[in-house]
């Protein structure tokens, strides 16, 4: 009876393989003729290094202890500055959701904050926070609440009217009408803005990493440039793409899971 | 059309309110031993929505267990009668009271269900919780499960229990909105043109079903439908409104299960809908 019970196992999990290598055949296929062209001498290696030395790269790196280190220290950044902007931005999207007041109060500021680019702020960051961790923390989770909270309460406010008047006919309590009526309802809209704000996630990160950082993956490609370390450079931009690809694909997993009653999410 | 409704003329001069006297008798009493429904009585009833009056004095009294049909043209403040009755909107002056020895304290929000010309199911929720959310406060209860597949076996879909309605056929649907009103055991059960939307043969069906679930529960039922047809074949009495009132009672006498396309029912559905183009005709 509770919105637990119709959560059924994700089913992309349960995907023939062949359905889940498809997507691979056009990055697989971009680095094979990567490396080709590098070895017949196409690409100077200075302009760019082929697959097979940023890989050796990466693994000198890994061997080190250097490449685990920095990955880990942006993915916890990330998350975290990602779990703080993400709950404050759902919270304001309830409340501007579901009440007038609040909305009222607060809507027209959030508005008007978001339409300053947050990146332009970095410099007063640093004079505020220095180049420590919560400088990074807080652009991470300032880019975040925007994308969750616009979309979350867009679903709150398009959850159909006439569901709202069922649940009411039917005795729900305010309670019981969010739980099984409103926030089921608004769910998609609220992963939309999930996708979104991951995307915004990296890309804030990076960016606070490439300009004021002491440890991270952005700090790491812009102490390779100074060393004129051209293959660490590509590799970490490789593992951007693999992290946001990770993040994205994490995200769908749990759209599936808790979406199985969308006819979007059905297979047949 | 202006022509066709002057020839029409002499048709509804006939069909005028003497004409329907010979039906009008006693209701057979062909109800279950002892009715569940409630009676209702309603007195002065009026309903504006800003310079709009849709309600203008309605009177009507309906005996406990019986199948009324309130038709009329769109506009005429049908469907505002049903919501005022399902309590979904406010009165502005009148009084609708449910039964006779009932103190209102006796009436539960579960005995007055509504169903809606859309089905209005959860679409995140599967067929057999979608169910369940008719049983009001009992939701929480050990039987709830119990109870809502028992009206789910009613309406015909125990095998659809686990479905998603998103895979259901719209006539599927609305059987699964019928059996959330009923899980309940309504005492009163209002449609709001239930059928609506659906297709002609899918709707015969649905007929037979809303007749079978009445005669089984003894609920009273109101349906309001713009199918005269749709009225006459399932109602005990037609109510005619025109203009905010009730233009006229007429008192379906035929017997259960109804013929469809009987010549009784069809004279009875001829001259109901001559007085409806007839007050076209007038304004």
């Amino acid at each position: 009876m509770s919105l637990i019970d119709s959560i059924s196992l994700p089913r992309s999990l349960r995907l023939p393989r062949v359905d889940g290598l498809i997507q691979w055949i056009v990055p697989l296929a971009i680095i094979a003729i990567w490396q080709v062209a590098s070895v017949a001498g196409f690409v100077p290696t200075r302009v760019l290094p082929a697959p097979s030395d940023v890989a050796l790269a990466g693994w000198k790196l890994l061997l080190s202890g250097e490449l685990v280190r920095n990955i880990w220290v942006s993915f916890w950044r990330a998350s975290i500055g990602f779990l703080i902007g993400g709950s404050i931005g759902f919270a304001f999207g309830l409340a501007n959701g579901l009440s007038q007041l609040s909305a009222k109060l607060t809507d027209t500021t959030l508005q008007m904050v978001r339409n300053v680019p947050h990146l332009a702020l970095i410099p007063l960051v640093i004079l505020w926070f220095g180049i420590d961790e919560s400088a990074k923390l807080f652009l991470v989770a300032l880019g975040v609440f925007f994308p969750i909270y616009l979309n979350t309460l867009h679903g709150i406010r398009t959850v159909d009217p006439q569901l709202i008047e069922m649940g009411r006919i039917y005795g729900m309590t305010d309670g019981e009408l969010f739980r099984r009526v409103i926030f089921p309802g608004a769910l998609p809209s609220i992963f939309v803005g999930i996708r979104f704000a991951l995307g915004i996630m990296w890309l804030t990160l990076i960016v606070a990493e490439t300009i004021a950082a002491s440890s991270g993956l952005g700090y790491m490609a812009m102490q390779a440039r100074e060393f004129m370390l051209i293959d660490v450079v590509v590799l970490s931009i490789l593992i951007y793409a693999l992290l946001g690809k990770l993040a994205d694909s994490a995200s769908r997993v749990l759209e599936r899971a808790t979406l199985a009653w969308h006819p979007a999410f059905q297979k047949r | 059309m202006q022509t066709a409704l002057r020839t029409s003329l002499p048709e509804t001069e006939l069909a005028s309110r003497a004409n329907f006297a010979p039906h009008a008798r006693v209701v057979r009493e062909e109800r279950p031993a002892q009715t569940t429904g409630l009676p209702l009585s309603i007195r002065g009833l009026r309903k504006s929505f800003g310079d709009n009056e849709v309600l203008r004095g309605v009177d009507l009294h309906i005996p406990a267990g019986q199948f009324v049909a309130i038709v009329g043209k769109s506009g005429c403040g049908k469907s505002t009668l049903l919501r005022l009755i399902a309590g979904l909107d406010k009165i502005d002056a009148g009084s609708i009271s449910f039964g006779q020895d009932f103190e209102p304290r006796d009436i539960q929000p579960e005995d007055i269900r509504v169903m809606f010309q859309e089905p209005r199911l959860l679409p995140w929720a599967r067929v057999l919780a979608n169910v369940e959310v008719g049983l009001g406060r009992d939701r929480a209860s050990g039987d709830a499960h119990a109870r809502a597949e028992k009206a789910l076996t009613e309406v015909g879909l125990a095998d659809k229990r686990d479905q998603w309605p998103s895979v259901l056929s719209g006539g599927q649907k609305q059987r699964v909105a019928l059996g959330r009103a009923l899980v309940s055991r309504p005492r009163v059960l209002a449609f709001d043109e239930p059928l609506g939307a659906l297709d002609a043969l899918t709707r015969i069906s649905m007929q037979r079903l809303l007749e079978r679930v009445w005669r089984d529960q003894g609920f009273t039922a109101i349906l309001v439908t713009h199918d005269v047809s749709e009225a006459v074949a399932l109602a005990d009495r037609v109510l005619v409104i025109e203009e905010g009132r009730i233009a006229h009672d007429v008192v379906v006498n035929a017997g259960r299960p109804r013929q469809r396309g009987s010549a009784e029912l069809a004279g009875l559905e001829g001259s109901i809908l001559s007085h409806l183009l007839s007050a076209d005709d007038r304004t």
